[in-house]
C-alpha cells in the first residue's frame, strides 16, 4: 500500500486494486445472488403448494396406491401402500439396468475390437455400425425395435420355438430359468462370487510364477475346484426349468421376459454399446505400438498379443469413461417408460398423476438415481484401481 | 477375431495397387478363420439385407410418409401460412452459403468433383424421391442459392477477409427472425405455438438449447475450475445434482413445477419450459465437456498471461478460453449433437416435434402398423443432421489445427 499507517487506514481506491478484496467480494456477491434466486423460487413454490392445499410432505407415500403394475420381482397388490409400488419400479430399473450393463459390455467391448480387425468386412461392420447407431435417437430406437420388431413377431398361435428351449412370440421372449427366484439370485450370485475368487486366484498364480518361476500349481488346482464347484451349482443345483410351448399357443415353464423388457433391453444395449466400442477402440490405439511390435518379437500370435499385453493396458484408459458410459445406461433406463415397462420413472409419473405431489416425487426420483449411480461409480473406482499400473 | 492389429500400427501402405481377387485374398480370407468370419458374415447380413430390401419393395407401404408430408415437417402449422417457412428457408440457405463461401474462400475449387457429385445427388433425389415431389419446385431453388450464395461469398470473402464477423452476427439476427417468421407478431399473423410441430420445432428447440445451454455451460465449467471455493462449490453441486437425473424426469417436471416456482399465475409457454429444462440439462454436461478442455491448457499459459500485467477476466477471455474452447470443439459437438438427439423427448411429455409427429401419424387408423416405415424414415432424418453435425465438427477442427 502506499499510504503510511499513520494516515487514514482505509482507502478505498487501494482496495479497488486489490486482487483479494475482488476475491471475496465475488463470492459474496454470488453466494447473494444465488440465495436471492433460491428464496425467490423456493418461497414461490411454498406459496403456490400452499395454496394448492399441499405442503411438502412424503405421508402420501403410505397411502395405497391403488394401481396395478404388470411385472415385478417382488409381491405386490394394488392396495399396497406408493412407497411398495415405488420398489417394484425401482427392482424393474435395476434389473434393466443389471441386464444392460452385462450385454453392453460384451457387445461393446467385441464391436470395438472388432474395428481392429485385418478381415475388412468386419472392421467395416463395425465402423457402420457406431456411425449409424450413435447418430439416430435412443427413443426413436426403442420405438423401432418395441413396434417395428417385437411387435411384428407371430402371436402365441404361431410363435417362433428357437431349438425347442426358447420360443419368441408377440408377448415376449420365454427363456429357461431357474425353478424359483430365490434358486435364481443364488445362481447370479455364486457365478459372481466364482468369477471374482476366479481373478484372485489367477492374480496370485501369476505373482508366483513371476517371482519364482516355478510353483503356482496349488493355485491352478484351486482355480480347477471352483471352476466345477461353480459347473456343479449352476447345473444341477438350479433345477432348471425349460419352457414349453402349448398346441393352442402361448409358452409354461420357464422365464418370461416381457415384450417391453426385451425391446428396453434391445434398444439401450444396441445404442449404448456403439459409445462403449469407441471407447474401447480409443483405449487400444492409446496402447504404444512399441509394446505391440515388443510382445510380436516374441513370437506371440495377434490374438494373444491382443488378450494379454494390449487390452489389459487399454483398460486403464476405458474404465473412467465406461463409468458415465454406465450412468448414461441407467439414466437412459427411464425412457423405457415410454413403450409402458413399469420401471422406476414410470411408476414415479403415475404416482405424481394420482397424488398431485411433483416436489416429494421429484426429490425420490433424483435420490434414486443418484444413489444408483453413485453406486455404479464406486464399484468401477474399485475396478479401477485394480487395473492402474503399480509403479515401484 | 483371430488376427487383431490396429491399423495405425500396420506398415505403410503398399504401392502396388492389388487386383480384387488378391485384395479379397488379402483383406477377406487371410486364413481359415477370416474365411469362416466373411463367410458367416456374408451369409448373415446378405440374407438380411435381401429381407430388408424385399420388404421395402412389396411390403412397405411407403405412402404414408409422402401423405404426410407437410406433418413431418411443419406439424399442424396453417398450410396458408407456409410461404413464411419457406422464407425461413431461403434465409438458411442463403446464409450457410455464404458462410460456406467465405470459410473456403482459400480452397481453390469451391465446387470441387466431389462437391458437385453430392449437389448433383441431392438434386435428382429432390426430383426424384417421391416424398418431396409436391414441393420439390421449390426445393431446387433452394440448393440453387446455396450454391449461388456460396460462389458469391467466396468474392465477396476474399474482398473483405473480415467478413466472418459479420456473418456470425447474421445468424445470430437470423434466430430472431426465424422466431418472428414462425410465430408472428410485428404484422404477422399469430400462430399458437400449439401449431407449431415437426422438424420445424425439432430444429428451433435444438438451436434454441443449444445458444442457451453454451454461455450457461461455460460459466459453470469456469466455475468449478474458479480458486474461489464458494463459487466451485455451487457450480459443482449443480452440475452433479443435474447430471445424476434422467433427462425425461427434467422435462416432465420443468413441465409441472416450473409454473410452481414462479409468483401465481405466470405460466410460461410448454415449448419455453422445455427449452429451459433441455437447456439446464444440458449446461451441466456441456461445463464437464468445458472443464476438460480448460484442464488440458498448460499452466504456463496462465502463468506467462500473468506475467504480462493481464489480470484474471482478460486472461480467461484472451489467452485461456479460446484454447480449451478448441481443445472441447469434438465434445461440445458431441454434446450439441445428443441434445439435438434429445428433442426428441419433448414427444413424450406432449409437443409435436419430429417424432411426436410421427407418433401422432402412426395413432391414425388409417396408417395402422406402419411403424417402420414411419421410423426408418425419421431415423434417416435424424441420422442426416447428426452425421452433417459431427462432419462440421471434424472439419472445424481440421482448421483450427495450429499444431505443426
Amino acid at each position: 500500500m502506499a499510504h503510511d499507517s499513520g494516515g487514514r487506514s482505509f482507502d478505498l481506491k487501494a482496495m479497488l486494486r486489490d486482487e483479494r478484496f475482488w476475491k471475496i467480494a465475488f463470492q459474496v456477491i454470488t453466494l447473494i445472488v444465488v440465495i436471492a434466486l433460491l428464496s425467490f423460487f423456493l418461497g414461490n413454490l411454498n406459496r403456490n403448494l400452499l395454496q394448492q392445499g399441499r405442503a411438502f410432505s412424503f405421508n402420501f407415500l403410505r397411502n395405497p396406491a391403488g394401481f396395478s403394475i404388470g411385472e415385478s420381482l417382488i409381491r405386490y397388490r394394488p392396495n399396497d401402500p406408493y412407497w411398495r409400488a415405488l420398489m417394484v419400479g425401482l427392482g424393474n430399473t435395476i434389473t434393466l439396468v443389471a441386464g444392460g450393463i452385462a450385454l453392453t459390455t460384451l457387445l461393446g467391448t467385441v464391436a470395438g475390437i472388432a474395428s481392429f480387425s485385418k478381415n475388412w468386412l468386419v472392421h467395416k461392420l463395425s465402423r457402420l455400425y457406431v456411425g449409424l447407431v450413435r447418430n439416430i435417437p435412443l427413443l426413436l430406437q426403442l420405438f423401432f425395435w418395441y413396434f417395428a420388431i417385437y411387435g411384428t413377431l407371430p402371436r402365441p398361435v404361431d410363435q417362433i420355438s428357437v431349438l425347442g428351449i426358447a420360443f419368441l412370440n408377440n408377448r415376449g421372449v420365454y427363456i429357461p430359468w431357474a425353478g424359483s427366484a430365490v434358486l435364481a439370485l443364488l445362481g447370479i450370485a455364486a457365478t459372481i462370487g466364482a468369477a471374482i475368487a476366479a481373478l484372485y486366484l489367477w492374480q496370485w498364480r501369476t505373482k508366483i510364477r513371476i517371482e519364482t518361476g516355478v510353483g503356482g500349481k496349488a493355485q491352478s488346482i484351486a482355480l480347477a475346484v471352483l471352476g466345477v464347484v461353480w459347473l456343479g451349482i449352476v447345473v444341477l443345483g438350479m433345477n432348471w426349468t425349460i419352457p414349453s410351448g402349448l398346441e393352442a399357443g402361448g409358452v409354461t415353464g420357464g422365464l418370461r421376459l416381457s415384450r417391453e423388457y426385451v425391446a428396453a433391453l434391445t434398444a439401450l444395449v444396441f445404442y449404448t454399446s456403439a459409445f462403449v466400442a469407441e471407447i474401447v477402440r480409443a483405449g487400444i490405439q492409446s496402447v504404444s505400438k512399441g509394446q505391440w511390435e515388443a510382445a510380436r518379437s516374441l513370437g506371440l500370435h495377434a490374438g494373444i498379443v491382443m488378450r494379454l499385453v494390449v487390452f489389459p493396458q487399454a483398460l486403464r484408459v476405458i474404465i473412467p469413461p465406461m463409468n458415465s458410459e454406465y450412468m448414461n445406461l441407467t439414466k437412459n433406463t427411464s425412457l423405457a417408460f415410454a413403450i409402458a415397462f413399469p420401471e422406476m420413472y414410470s411408476i414415479a409419473t403415475t404416482t405424481y398423476n394420482q397424488t398431485g405431489r411433483p416436489v416429494e416425487v421429484f426429490v425420490v426420483l433424483m435420490a434414486t438415481y443418484l444413489i444408483l449411480c453413485l453406486l455404479i461409480t464406486l464399484v468401477m473406482n474399485q475396478l479401477n484401481r485394480t487395473v492402474q499400473f503399480k509403479e515401484r | 477375431m483371430t488376427s487383431v492389429t490396429p491399423d495405425s500400427f500396420s506398415a505403410p501402405p503398399d504401392i502396388v495397387a492389388l487386383g480384387p481377387v488378391a485384395w479379397a485374398k488379402k483383406n477377406l480370407f487371410s486364413d481359415w478363420f477370416n474365411s469362416l468370419l466373411t463367410i458367416v458374415l456374408v451369409l448373415i447380413f446378405g440374407w438380411g439385407i435381401f429381407r430388408l430390401g424385399f420388404w421395402a419393395l412389396t411390403t412397405a407401404q411407403w405412402q404414408v410418409i409422402p401423405n404426410n408430408f407437410g406433418l413431418f415437417m411443419t406439424g399442424t402449422y396453417p398450410a396458408r401460412l407456409y410461404p413464411r417457412i419457406w422464407a425461413l428457408l431461403a434465409i438458411v440457405c442463403g446464409l450457410a452459403g455464404l458462410s460456406w463461401g467465405v470459410l473456403g474462400r482459400n480452397i481453390s475449387t469451391l465446387f470441387s468433383r466431389n462437391v458437385l457429385i453430392g449437389l448433383g445427388v441431392v438434386c435428382a433425389f429432390i426430383v426424384l424421391f417421391p416424398p418431396t415431389r409436391p414441393s420439390s419446385l421449390k426445393l431446387l431453388p433452394m440448393v440453387a442459392l446455396v450454391a449461388g450464395a456460396a460462389a458469391g461469398g467466396r468474392q465477396l470473402g476474399r474482398r473483405f477477409p473480415g467478413i466472418g464477423s459479420l456473418l456470425s452476427l447474421a445468424w445470430f439476427l437470423s434466430y430472431f427472425v426465424a422466431l418472428w417468421l414462425i410465430g408472428g407478431g410485428l404484422g404477422l399473423t399469430r400462430v399458437s405455438t400449439n401449431d407449431w410441430g415437426g422438424l420445424v420445432l425439432t430444429l428451433f428447440t435444438a438451436v434454441s438449447g443449444i445458444v442457451l445451454c453454451f454461455p450457461l455451460g461455460l460459466l459453470l465449467a469456469l466455475g468449478r475450475r474458479s480458486a474461489l471455493p464458494v463459487v466451485r462449490w455451487l457450480s459443482t453441486i449443480y452440475i452433479e445434482l443435474v447430471r445424476g437425473v434422467p433427462l425425461v424426469a427434467l422435462l416432465f417436471m420443468g413441465q409441472v413445477m416450473i409454473p410452481l416456482f414462479l409468483p401465481l399465475g405466470s405460466r410460461p409457454d410448454r415449448i419455453l419450459r422445455a427449452i429451459i429444462a433441455l437447456a439446464l440439462f444440458s449446461a451441466a454436461y456441456l461445463a464437464e465437456n468445458v472443464r476438460a478442455g480448460l484442464q488440458a491448457v498448460p499452466r504456463g499459459q496462465n502463468e506467462a498471461a500473468a506475467s504480462l500485467g493481464l489480470n484474471t477476466p482478460t486472461t480467461l477471455g484472451l489467452i485461456v478460453l479460446p484454447q480449451a474452447l478448441k481443445i472441447a470443439i469434438p465434445a461440445i459437438v458431441g454434446q450439441f449433437i445428443s441434445l439435438f438427439q434429445d428433442t426428441t423427448l419433448l414427444s413424450i411429455v406432449g409437443l409435436a416435434e419430429l417424432l411426436g409427429i410421427g407418433r401422432s401419424i402412426l395413432a391414425n387408423p388409417t396408417y395402422l402398423g406402419r411403424y417402420a416405415e414411419v421410423y426408418l424414415f425419421l431415423a434417416v432424418i435424424y441420422w442426416l443432421f447428426c452425421y452433417a453435425m459431427s462432419l462440421a465438427s471434424r472439419k472445424l477442427e481440421e482448421k483450427l489445427n495450429t499444431d505443426h
